[in-house]
């Protein structure tokens, strides 16, 4: 059974202008264990899924439709208070900005003994210990010391280690982790990658990863999900989704991304940009952008279906379009 | 103007009903001053139509009441609706010149400080410093002071408005300054600026046309904010005594005239000058926080 | 014959004093604290060519940019445009018109109160290179077109665009006073990645068009590979390595450079086990002495913590300009066929 079940979720912004559909029929599932990636542009409503799992939507956002289950029990209208025990307990979390988790009155230790004794069964004296223990699995040096030291005597990268430690010392099941490492320069990014991937391997944690870097996605997740408009229009495996993108929109995204390992005559870019909130064209929401657009992406929305090895929102992998597929030369 | 009435500020106004009760007062206050000479039911400056006879009546509703006089008369007979409309024109044009006065003073102080940096900057600041450890009012009190005791008494009669709305103006300039200043130097280090400055524009004119445009909107809250004290400022220096000419009464004027009935009897003559210089100064005060919450983007 | 020179830095730095008033200072018995972005750095453009610089957040690279177009004046060392001491030139309207800069942020880099056409009229007004107003509109139509939108584009403000709309924006203001010269400071760092490979294309375009030299400045060693002639890395205020693009991607010669490479997140999914270079970037205000990478260099030895390593052509591939004892000395390995990121066995 998976662990992490998001059906048909639908996230609204109610404004004066009407009603913004920030994240609209988004369904996918995560097992024990597994490391999902969420790509794609700002504003695809990557960062939104995250937050509308753990329940932590900005206001006046909320959740209009559909459910999250985990482990088959519903946690998206639980009243905040148990919802709360339940961010700790079961699901940890991760930031872009580390220094929003972290309470800077506090010392690491504290923030980290205090975690564990809510939410483990153990006392303050080996929620102490275990605090220096965290601080060494996460790479930090002199541990026994710096445990007592304050968030803003830690660097950037050290900082996002302690928040790394935080997120999973109460041994939780699934890690939602919000663009990560953007924050951070190249050299400390891959280093806290490998740290997140070992320690999610170690103790079998399934982890969301949302970020728009394709190459942190290609190195750390099992399967992935592309957003597009506050959809999800491809989902798959890692090296599937990379390598031979079904939907359109995942191919022009993996090709524009330039390569290091050779110089090319000219990038491939998607023409236009993404769709504002407020006017997200009818029928597929990628459709002015598609090369291989027709009159049916106008005005039929297309669910996700069976696409290569993946499963694309794409009309092209409609059965009875098969013959524009192989004119499109996607397959 | 369609623009105006689709914008964020135009949603907010229309969603609160305190701002609009606001407007509508001060609305009334400012076209009662403005139109005094055209609306006021008599002319409290014309010595001869006063009746003396006419002293002291009181409100139109009271026992003695009298309906051409629907807010009572004071002690030389005068028509207290046409005073405090005369008198809040005072007010509000000592008001609204002290408010231009420390506006431009303090935004112009507060972008050099800002863009300039450096010895400016701190030179500027420290005088702002010092000045912010003094009470405004005792600020102008002091200017006050000073001008009078150094020009002749006919010369100081004649531009005593000038020294009030200088005094008020100069008491309050750092508020605007410290602003400025603040706004100035995160609108500096924006790329926009130094875009500008690759270009080899000269500081001035990127002050003028790239910073200053930017660093308008906390200018225009505090501005409004500020006509409600600076009419207060000049309530209480007339109230005090040394305010403007007696001559030209302004509400703070009345108020001190009628101080001195009040105990005998005649409320009227001190409560309803009162009574328009807390709903000018109250109406404003509510127009201006709600400009400073709408134009929050943090608040939005 | 060699191409001429467009821009020369000759040993330039850049120290800001970041020391905390001096009353506080002489209570708490504290020294000056200097913070030296850029300490030492010589490098040459030639025209119609691209020069890189990439490194991490602090190492001095956009510092450069702003001292190269006379935002910030150099602490030491001397900056030459076109043959000519930088001060004169910027002096000169004639040849400060033909240096420009585009800017990292599309949100902060346009006046938010500014019609699209007065942004990108501004340097034809500065510069009074088109005095009659309905000519200026023309060539602001012209702008637009060139980069890609259209002319009744300058009618609007800046917020009715996305990003990638922004930075084609600011790069038709940066060509309309017809620079031969662009800084480009992280042009697309701020991008969505399909909106990045836009600018990137059109940026190429038009420095073929226009003959265009850029110095550009990237953490982004992918992007960079896409439009460099040459790439110099820098660290800690100083370059450490400075070679032909072609030459530095394929074989990198300082530990740093190398290491840096080998941090990038693979999306060939190629299954090489990484080894992340450890420790972070010191402080610049208390840099390390001798080499600037040392403490975590794994080749590091006593030399390097004590003599600061000068640019020298590598062992090798002498075309490569390289900062590095350990390639001098010949301990990288790279003479053996061997190339190590791991000291040699005892």
């Amino acid at each position: 059974m998976s662990l992490l079940q998001v059906q048909n979720l639908r996230v609204e912004f109610p404004t004066r202008r009407g009603t913004l559909v920030a994240l609209d029929d988004v369904s996918f599932e995560i097992a024990p264990g597994e490391v999902l990636g969420v790509v794609g542009e700002s504003g695809a409503g990557k960062s939104m899924t995250g937050a509308a799992i753990i329940g932590l939507l900005e206001p006046p956002g909320r959740i209009a439709g559909g459910q999250v289950r985990l482990e088959g029990r519903r946690i998206d209208n639980l009243p905040y208070e148990e919802l709360r025990r339940i961010r700790g307990r079961q699901i940890g979390a991760i930031f872009q900005d580390p220094l929003t988790t972290l309470n800077p009155l506090y010392t690491v230790g504290d923030q980290l003994a205090e975690t564990m004794t809510t939410h483990l069964p153990i006392g303050p004296a080996e929620a102490k210990k275990r605090a220096v223990e965290w601080l060494e699995l996460v790479g930090i040096p002199a541990a026994a010391q710096r445990v007592d030291s304050y968030p803003h005597e830690f660097s950037g990268g050290m900082r996002q280690r302690v928040v790394i430690a935080l997120a999973l010392c109460a041994e939780p099941k699934l890690v939602v982790a919000d663009e990560p490492t953007t924050a951070l320069d190249v050299s400390i990014q891959a280093q806290v990658i490998a740290l997140l991937k070992n320690l999610a391997r170690e103790k079998g944690t399934a982890m969301m990863l949302v970020t728009h870097d394709m190459g942190v996605i290609a190195e750390t997740a099992d399967r992935v999900a592309v957003m597009y408009a506050g959809r999800i229009i491809e989902i798959g495996a890692v090296r599937e989704v990379v390598k031979n993108a079904a939907h359109p929109y995942s191919a022009g995204l993996m090709g524009s991304i330039p390569p290091i390992s050779h110089r090319v005559e000219r990038l491939q870019a998607i023409e236009g940009a993404m769709p504002r909130l407020s006017a997200i064209p009818p029928g597929c929401p990628y459709n002015p952008r598609c090369p291989f657009v027709f009159d049916r992406c106008r005005v039929e929305r297309p669910e996700l279906m069976p696409a290569k090895a993946n499963r694309a929102a794409c009309w092209l992998y409609a059965p009875e379009e098969a013959h524009r597929l192989q004119e499109s030369g996607l397959a | 103007m369609k623009a105006f009435f689709d914008s964020d500020l135009w949603w907010s106004f229309t969603r609160s009903p305190v701002t609009m009760i606001s407007a509508l007062v001060a609305f009334i206050c400012i076209a009662g001053a403005v139109l005094a000479p055209v609306l006021a039911p008599h002319n409290p400056f014309d010595l001869a139509s006063l009746q003396l006879m006419d002293a002291f009546k009181p409100p139109a509703w009271g026992e003695e009441g009298d309906a051409t006089y629907p807010l009572g008369t004071d002690d030389q007979g005068r028509d207290m609706l046409s005073a405090i409309m005369y008198g809040a024109r005072v007010s509000l044009l000592v008001g609204f010149c002290a408010v231009i006065f420390s506006t431009t003073l303090g935004v112009v102080l507060g972008l050099l400080a800002g863009y300039l940096g450096g010895r400016t900057d701190a030179v500027l600041m420290r005088i702002a410093d010092i000045q912010l450890t003094f009470p405004s009012i005792l600020v102008a009190l002091l200017v006050d002071g000073v001008v009078r005791a150094a020009l002749p008494r006919e010369v100081h009669d004649q531009i005593a408005l000038f020294v009030v709305i200088f005094a008020i103006g100069i008491s309050n300039w750092p508020q605007f300054a410290r602003t400025v200043r603040g706004s100035t130097l995160v609108e500096r280090n924006k790329e926009y600026v130094q875009a500008a400055r690759v270009i080899g524009l000269r500081p001035l004119a990127i002050m003028r046309s790239h910073v200053l445009p930017n660093v308008m909107s906390p200018v225009l809250v505090i501005a409004t904010l500020n006509l409600g004290f600076a009419i207060l400022a000049e309530a209480t220096l007339s109230f005090l005594g040394v305010g403007v000419p007696p001559t030209q009464p302004s509400l703070g004027t009345l108020i001190r005239i009628g101080n001195d009935f009040l105990f005998s009897g005649e409320w009227w003559i001190t409560i309803f000058p009162g009574v328009a210089l807390i709903l000018m100064v109250l109406s404003v005060n509510l127009l201006g926080d709600w400009l400073r919450d709408a134009l929050n983007p943090k608040l939005r | 014959m060699p191409e001429p020179i467009m821009l020369e830095l000759r040993d330039a730095a850049r120290h800001f004093d970041v020391s905390r008033p001096l009353l506080q200072r002489v209570i708490a018995r504290e020294d000056k604290r200097i913070l030296r972005a850029v300490d030492g750095v010589s490098f040459q453009v030639p025209k119609g060519t691209t020069l890189s610089l990439v490194g991490e957040s602090g190492c001095g690279k956009s510092t450069v940019a702003r001292l190269v177009v006379g935002l910030y004046q150099p602490t030491r060392g001397e900056v030459f445009f076109d043959g000519m001491p930088l001060a004169e030139a910027r002096a000169d309207a004639s040849k400060r018109q033909r240096m420009q800069m585009i800017f990292q942020d599309p949100y902060a880099s346009l006046n938010p109160r500014w019609r699209v056409s007065d942004i990108i009229a501004e340097p034809i007004r500065a510069f009074g290179l088109i005095r009659d107003r309905r000519k200026q509109l023309e060539r602001v139509g012209e702008l637009l077109t060139q980069v890609g939108l259209s002319p009744l584009d300058g009618q609007k403000f800046p917020h009715e665009f996305s990003g990638g709309q922004r930075q084609r924006i600011s790069i038709a203001r940066a060509l309309s006073s017809n620079p031969e010269f662009l800084v480009c400071d992280e042009p697309t760092s701020a991008l969505d990645v399909s909106v990045q490979a836009q600018i990137l294309n059109l940026m190429l375009e038009l420095q073929k068009r226009l003959g265009l030299t850029y110095l550009f400045i990237s953490h982004n060693l992918a992007v960079v590979r896409q439009v460099s002639d040459r790439v110099g890395v820098m660290y800690l205020g100083k370059l450490v390595e400075l070679a032909p693009s072609e030459t530095l991607f394929h074989t990198p010669r300082q530990p740093y450079t190398r290491a840096l490479m080998e941090a990038i997140p693979d999306l060939e999914m190629t299954g090489r086990t990484r080894i992340p270079v450890g420790g972070e970037v010191p402080s610049p205000i208390t840099p390390p002495p001798g080499c600037p990478f040392h403490p975590r260099c794994p080749l590091a030895n006593e030399r390097c913590r004590i003599e600061v390593p000068a640019m020298i052509p590598a062992r090798g591939t002498p075309e490569t300009l390289v900062a590095c004892h350990a390639v001098e000395e010949g301990r990288d390995g790279f003479l053996d066929g061997k190339p190590r990121l791991t000291p040699e066995p005892a």
